[in-house]
């Protein structure tokens, strides 16, 4: 089974975001990171860059795949986890800790709320995962 | 639980039971990995052993008189040069010289071999293979679905394999065989492999397939530390990459052909005629367009499979296989380039989602091992 903090929201593209404020810290979720197997390399946005509801801000590389990234929220990236250059591996063994991609201002902070509860998300995996 | 129409190797409830993230791999139900993931997978391979289920591998024998001019005439390697007990890669070509599959030929005697083709390709083979019999005296049977096959690979191979056999593997040369039996069971014990290591394939009876792979697993100590790990496919992929071995349908394909592919070694232009000769003495003649590199990005970026090649923004050439290599801790690959190109050091972009990487071409095999 896979590990769905229940503090945390969620998408049907398993990503996960943590709301603080007006700020969004998004990353992927457990399940993500087992369906991608072993991550090597995560690419990156710059801080300042901007992106619309569920635009690409970037990817997520596996040995065998690749994955991109979306946000559910619009707003501009305020802060980048550069460690995941280093030890992109994080992804896979702290999906939801340390191994946010981007922090991100949000736009509209109300758009968070529409995402899917920790309880929706497990219900989403169970009927289509 | 796999689709009805998927086929099976004897071994697929052993990768399930063993946590196999299993996928459809040209209509076999395999494992792409178990638990412990691609990079430890290749790791334990590089540096201790791996297990691989590789039974989805086609074998087709070749019997009778006349069975080593039909096979010399229907590949590309010289089958007279071969011995009783050894073995060579090979390419069956088509008349246009293309790769019609990529194999190894075993001689077990003056009237018997051994065909080992890709899972695939085994059914496209088969009727390639009967449908160009001429009036020699010879049976050929698809034996595919009767063995079972079973790599032993890495450093510590042949010495996990030494515990089950009385037979004196030091003995066996690399790419030679011999009959022997494994923990009881009557087997072909053949020293090749698919990973850039020492080790063994091992060819038995379907029948008992569970009880060699279990003994091999307990054998290489596997749940404890520094044990034999069992390989999935993705392991055994980035292993034959980084050791610059071809894979059918990405460097070798019916429109391919084997001197593109650096195969020059195994295409014996000089023995006398076969199926496709002629294409490729004219090919050679009239000069080889294109050829096989390994390159390695020279910034971040991971190029993958059809990735575009550009050299001064202008189209030259494709990725044939791309992968981050775990052991060398780079990101690597295969790519078609120009002749005039494929040269050490030559600098390349690939189009990698749109983005323009840099690369360079590099000597291969990327990985040796160190003997």
């Amino acid at each position: 089974m896979s590990n769905i903090p229940e503090n945390l929201r969620y998408t049907k593209d398993h990503e996960w975001i943590k709301v603080d404020g007006d700020v969004a810290s998004i990353g992927i979720t457990d399940y993500a990171q087992h369906s991608l197997g072993d991550v090597v390399y995560v690419d990156l946005p710059r801080v300042g860059d901007t992106f619309g509801t569920h635009e690409a801000f970037g990817s997520v590389e596996s040995v065998k795949a690749v994955s991109e990234i979306f946000t559910p929220v619009a707003g501009e990236v305020v802060d980048v986890n550069e460690s995941l250059n280093d030890s992109p591996d994080k992804v896979n063994s702290d999906p939801y800790g340390d191994s946010w991609f981007v922090k991100i201002k949000m736009a509209n902070a109300g758009e968070a709320d529409a995402m899917l509860s920790g309880e929706e998300y497990e219900e989403y995996l169970s009927a289509n995962a | 639980m796999p689709a009805d129409n998927l086929k099976k190797t004897p071994l697929n409830a052993a990768h399930r039971e063993l946590g196999g993230k299993m996928v459809d791999f040209g209509g076999w139900d395999m494992p792409v990995q178990y638990t412990a993931g691609v990079i430890e997978e290749h790791m334990a391979t590089r540096t201790r052993a791996g297990l691989f289920d590789v039974s989805h591998m086609g074998e087709i024998w070749v019997e009778g008189e006349d069975a080593i001019s039909f096979v010399n005439r229907l590949t590309t390697n010289d089958v007279t040069k071969l011995v009783d007990g050894q073995a060579h890669y090979s390419a069956l070509t088509n008349d246009k010289g293309g790769v019609v599959d990529d194999l190894l030929v075993y001689r077990f005697d003056v009237d018997k071999l051994l065909l080992v083709v890709n899972a695939g390709t085994t059914d496209k083979d088969w009727d390639w293979i009967t449908s160009r019999t001429q009036d020699e005296k010879i049976t050929l049977t698809n034996a595919s679905a009767d063995y079972c096959q079973i790599a032993i690979q890495g450093p510590k191979a042949v010495g996990i394999l030494k515990t089950l056999t009385e037979t004196n593997l030091d003995e066996i040369k690399y790419y030679h065989f011999t009959m022997g039996y494994v923990d009881g069971v009557e087997s072909i014990l053949s020293r090749t492999g698919y990973t850039g290591e020492d080790g063994f394939e091992i060819y038995a009876d379907e029948k008992h397939a569970r009880q060699l792979w279990d003994k091999l697993l307990e054998k290489g100590d596997y749940g404890k530390d520094n044990g034999i790990l069992p390989c999935g496919l993705a392991a055994r992929n980035t292993l034959r990459l980084e050791s610059a071995m071809s894979l059918y349908g990405h460097e070798l394909a019916d429109d391919i052909t084997p001197l593109e592919a650096n195969l020059g070694w195994i295409t014996k232009l000089q023995k006398g005629d076969f199926v496709g000769r002629e294409a490729l003495v004219k090919k050679k003649e009239s000069g080889i367009p294109r050829l096989v590199v390994g390159f390695e990005m020279t910034q971040p970026g991971i190029a993958r499979d059809n990735c575009d090649v550009y050299i001064n923004d202008r189209l030259v050439g494709y990725v044939t296989s791309g992968s981050p290599a775990p052991f060398l801790k780079k990101n690597i690959g295969l790519a078609f380039l120009p002749t005039e190109f494929a040269n050490e050091g030559q600098e390349i972009k690939i189009d990698v989602r749109g983005k323009h990487l840099s690369a360079k071409v590099v000597p291969t095999p990327f990985y040796k091992r160190k003997k």
